[in-house]
């Protein structure tokens, strides 16, 4: 076995310069990387370009960092729901390139499999397409979309082991495991971190391969952005 | 003339047994309150959850489990959880056999804008161009007109696409419509619609065969 085991969030994002691209998991506030976040708060760490779904609420997950002004670039598929931000693009402080969800993710999974890039029907005809190359396939028209290249991936599961392997949870599973291995150091902060072999195999939703360090994460707030009932 | 839940109810009857449908926010999501209880249908949330059940009761509530407008739901017997690369999969690979959205403008030509209007904020497609650019079977809920009572049913749409050529089937406040080459197909009218309103409040190409029957919602 292959330890991958840090000892706290600290050590886990040892390495994270000013300037770098940080993929982070997560739809809405669902399956965010909390303590990773929360670390990047507290070390000041600035000019980061982040590939992220959304880019959280004014106080909570993302939302943390735009306050403190740390984000150059977000690279997202929707960014409602964030006051902070909006002033933030509006003014010019913060560039934001938005993408088609599905493209989002599997600009993640091509650079986790190593595709270089991948032909999708979103956003064919529209300006999401400007400057890039179309090919008709079968009849149908397509973009020409290059996989992600990041430093960083943070992401957040439910359980975890030492060798790195991941279990998610409901839909806090989203972009989470499209994620893992597709930037240059992959950090997991998991709810449960259980040793080695307490996992059964044939569960594992993301192999140890994929994960670069893991570490128990601690007060998991996991906020409600919608809270709906019967 | 529907309303909501009107446009939700005709729309319902679209929904056949053995569907994997994807209901976009809004008119879309009320969709499912008219769905017929002797049917096999599963709800899918772009977010990664198939077999989606109502709002849960007061404490039963799990973050974890969310939909796509991020509100929390429960899950019915046969839902399952996936990622979002395997989501968008099965709705790229045509996996999911209804698409129901809204829009701000339908072009005769099929194109649709839903995302976008320059000069206001811009919150971002989410996964509204994977949908249109993707599913074979495209439904638009929407209203017939804007707050400004101009018709969202035009020649070409003025607002940034958010795909082309992809709209079918148009259910509006006045009517249900298909797109055809030549133009939006009158099928059916509201209850106490006119043919002359419908074609009063239609900017792009309408085209009436026949005697047009009045939907029966």
């Amino acid at each position: 076995m292959i330890n991958k085991t840090v000892a706290n969030v600290a050590e886990a994002l040892k390495g994270v310069e000013d300037g770098m691209t940080f993929m982070l998991g997560g739809f809405g506030l669902c399956g965010i990387p909390e303590n990773a976040i929360n670390e990047l708060v507290r070390m000041g760490i600035k000019d980061i370009t982040c590939i992220s779904n959304n880019a959280g609420v004014d106080d909570f997950g993302l939302g943390l960092l735009l306050q403190k002004h740390q984000i150059r670039k977000m690279i997202s598929s929707y960014v409602g729901e964030n006051d902070e931000f909006e002033r933030q693009m509006l003014s010019g402080e913060l560039e934001v390139e938005l993408t088609p969800q599905g493209t989002l993710a599997e600009k993640c999974r091509a650079a986790q499999a190593g595709f270089p890039a991948f032909y999708t029907p979103a956003g064919y005809g529209t300006e999401v397409a400007e400057g890039k190359e179309t090919r008709e396939f079968d009849g149908k028209m397509y973009v020409l979309e290059p996989a992600f290249k990041a430093d960083f991936s943070f992401v957040k599961a439910w359980k975890g082991d030492e060798a790195g392997n991941l279990i998610f949870k409901g839909t806090a599973r989203n972009f989470n495991p499209c994620m893992c291995g597709a930037a240059t150091i992959t950090v997991a902060e998991v709810e449960e971190l259980l040793p080695a072999g307490s996992l059964d195999p044939n569960q594992i939703h993301i192999p140890g391969i994929f994960v670069q360090r893991i570490f128990q994460g601690e007060k998991f707030e996991k906020r409600i952005e919608q809270r709906t009932v019967r | 003339m529907l309303d909501k839940n009107g446009i939700a109810k005709r729309i319902a009857k679209e929904v056949k047994d053995g569907y994997y449908v994807n209901l976009g926010i809004g008119i879309p999501t009320l969709v499912a309150n008219f769905v017929r209880d002797d049917i096999s249908v599963e709800f899918q949330s772009e977010n990664g959850v198939l077999g989606m059940g109502p709002f849960p009761f007061e404490g039963e509530e799990d973050a974890d489990i969310i939909n796509a407008g991020k509100q929390t739901i429960t899950t019915l017997p046969g839902a399952s959880f996936f990622d979002s690369a395997l989501s968008f999969g099965m709705i790229r690979g045509q996996h999911v056999h209804l698409t129901i959205l809204g829009a701000m403008e339908v072009a005769e030509n099929g194109d649709i804008a839903n995302w976008k209007i320059p000069g206001k904020m811009v919150k971002g497609m989410g996964g509204a161009m994977d949908l249109v650019a993707s599913a074979e079977n495209i439904i638009v809920a929407m209203m017939h007109t804007n707050r400004a009572g101009e018709s969202k049913l035009l020649k070409r749409c003025t607002l940034p696409l958010t795909g082309v050529g992809c709209v079918k089937k148009i259910v509006t406040n006045l009517a249900v419509l298909e797109v055809t080459p030549k133009g939006f197909k009158l099928l059916e009218r509201a209850p106490g619609v006119s043919v002359e309103e419908i074609k009063k409040a239609t900017d792009g190409e309408l085209i009436v065969e026949g005697d047009v029957p009045e939907m029966n919602v």
